[in-house]
């Protein structure tokens, strides 16, 4: 074993994988790589299982001192990242000398990049993930001084030039196609042409549990009663916020389910900064 | 009642099914009897199946392979033969010190209800609640059967914060608060047990169809308890066929 050691963590940096949905009925949340389409890639790039630990990073990237070799990949926003001072790329394999520093710059498109490292970060695993959550796992996100284990690995000659032509160019878009949710027959026509027509803006407070919008829908919808929910469920409240729920939420809730966000939409809906819009489409799901 | 469920994908991962029936201990059972018939008759790759109190959810691991096949099996379902769940539920006595500094808003819920503090705290502690389900925070306990003179509705400006082990009341409903969070529901007193605990075998004690029952405690016992159950000493009395 060997460590990344954390210079500078960068706004909201955390370890992520594909979350923990065994443990829903104790009322733990799912959580997991909000963008799970870059994680996956990612690990991937390095010939990690899919499900491997990735640094999730958010606006403003860290600083990271790796003590050993390894082998990593950045996938999603796009930073200006140096390695060793030298500018290095999204979607590919980069081997790291021992003693390297790399290091995150300005963000370039996209809101949240992830990093894995060559057989995943070896975090603890609690109920079964390594993804940060308050209070099930030690840290929430991660601070100046922390040292990350990773597995020390030889690489002898590997295939440093190796891309994945995963195609990402929708993560970019606007659009984000939705299924109904639970509650869509009760929205009234003309609420529903709105929703479909209007752009929606991301709000400042929104986080890994949640998006508000900020454009109003006023309604006179009622409350269910507590009833599943799932990231990427929309929720439209008595005072006509629609709330997108995120890898972080919880498991149930009382607001109308109006919408179901498409995986692939909540994974683009995480590449967008608050003050960005998008707009919803309606999709079917085949059944 | 309709016993049949409406039946939908959830997204692509999910089937949701929802009843519209009322929310009582039989129909909980009822519904944790088919919740254990799916899980073991239906299911061969993995789900992971949550009940709230007209719902249940199957989660799948990925994108669900043979969903046709799938939702057919869940429809053909003869809903109307299935037997109640027969587990057997465990009677919790859950500690609760309903001292005025834990109680914030005790005294304004004793005004509201032209009764006095005491027997705001006899009404609360006399029912046996039936645990229906899990959700919100890891180990918030969804609890059905708190007397309907106790009902009111929710602060109108939440709380930024309150402690771990503030137990509230909003609308019919009661519950714990098992880690410190905002909150919105009236706070009544706090109890000191551990309702989620990753530093035991099982964080998790609790079951849908489990009984809950509290009792008062003083606010010695409160702090004697509290520093049992942070050094994992303290041991829930549980009772079983209740």
């Amino acid at each position: 074993m060997s460590e990344i050691n954390v210079l500078q963590p960068g706004f909201y940096t955390s370890i992520q994988d594909l979350g923990r949905k065994e443990f829903m009925h104790y009322g733990v949340p799912v959580s997991g790589a909000m963008d799970n389409f870059s994680a996956k890639k990612a690990n991937l790039l390095v010939n990690n299982q899919e499900n491997a630990a990735v640094l999730e990073i958010t606006m403003t990237g860290p600083t990271l001192d790796f003590q050993t070799q390894t082998e990593i990949a950045i996938c999603g926003a796009q930073f200006e990242v140096y390695l060793n001072n030298s500018l290095i790329s999204n979607s590919r394999l980069y081997t790291i000398p021992p003693k390297s520093i790399l290091k995150f710059g300005a963000l370039q498109k996209g809101f949240r990049a992830y990093l894995a490292v060559h057989g995943g970060f070896q975090t603890r695993q609690v109920l079964g993930s390594r993804s940060f959550y308050s209070e099930i796992t030690e840290k929430v996100r991660l601070q100046k001084g922390d040292q990350l284990p990773i597995n020390v690995v030889n690489i002898n000659n590997s295939a440093t030039n190796s891309r994945v032509s995963f195609e990402d160019k929708q993560l970019w878009s606007q659009e984000i196609p939705v299924y109904k949710g639970p509650e869509y027959d009760f929205l009234p026509s003309e609420l529903k042409e709105q929703l479909s027509r209007f752009s929606f803006t991301l709000t400042p407070a929104s986080n890994r549990m949640a998006i508000p919008f900020q454009e109003l829908m006023p309604n006179n919808l009622k409350g269910i009663v507590t009833a599943p929910v799932l990231p990427g469920t929309i929720q439209l409240t008595p005072s006509g916020i629609l709330i997108a729920l995120m890898r972080d939420c919880q498991i149930t809730g009382g607001y109308p389910r109006i919408f179901q966000i498409s995986e692939p939409g909540i994974c683009r809906l995480s590449q967008k900064k608050p003050g960005e819009s998008v707009c919803f489409r309606l999709i079917e799901l085949p059944r | 009642m309709n016993v049949h469920p409406q039946i939908n994908r959830f997204g692509e991962q999910a089937i949701l099914l929802q009843w519209d029936f009322k929310i009582t201990p039989e129909n909980l059972f009822w519904l944790l009897g088919i919740k254990e018939f799916i899980a073991v008759e239906l299911f061969k790759s993995k789900v992971y199946i949550i009940n709230t109190y007209n719902s249940l959810l199957i989660n799948y691991d990925e994108s669900i392979e043979y969903i046709y096949d799938d939702l057919l099996s869940l429809q053909r379902i003869d809903f109307q033969n299935i037997k109640p769940s027969i587990y057997t539920s465990k009677l919790y006595k859950i500690p609760v010190c309903y001292d005025l500094d834990f109680g914030l808003d005790l005294e304004e819920l004793a005004l509201e209800k032209k009764r006095s503090v005491s027997e705001i705290i006899y009404l609360h502690t006399a029912p046996v609640y039936t645990l229906y389900f899990m959700g919100f925070l890891p180990g918030f306990l969804y609890l059905g059967g708190m007397d309907e003179s106790l009902k009111m509705s929710r602060k109108k400006e939440p709380r930024k914060s309150v402690l771990k082990g503030a137990v509230g009341i909003a609308e019919n409903q009661t519950g714990i608060y098992p880690k410190s969070s905002p909150a919105g529901w009236q706070i009544i007193g706090n109890s000191p047990i551990n309702l989620f605990d990753l530093n035991s075998e099982k964080p998790n004690i609790f079951n849908a169809g489990d009984r809950i029952q509290f009792y008062e405690i003083s606010k010695e016992e409160h702090a004697v308890i509290r520093e049992k159950s942070i050094q994992n000493k303290f041991n829930l009395r549980a009772e079983t066929n209740v």
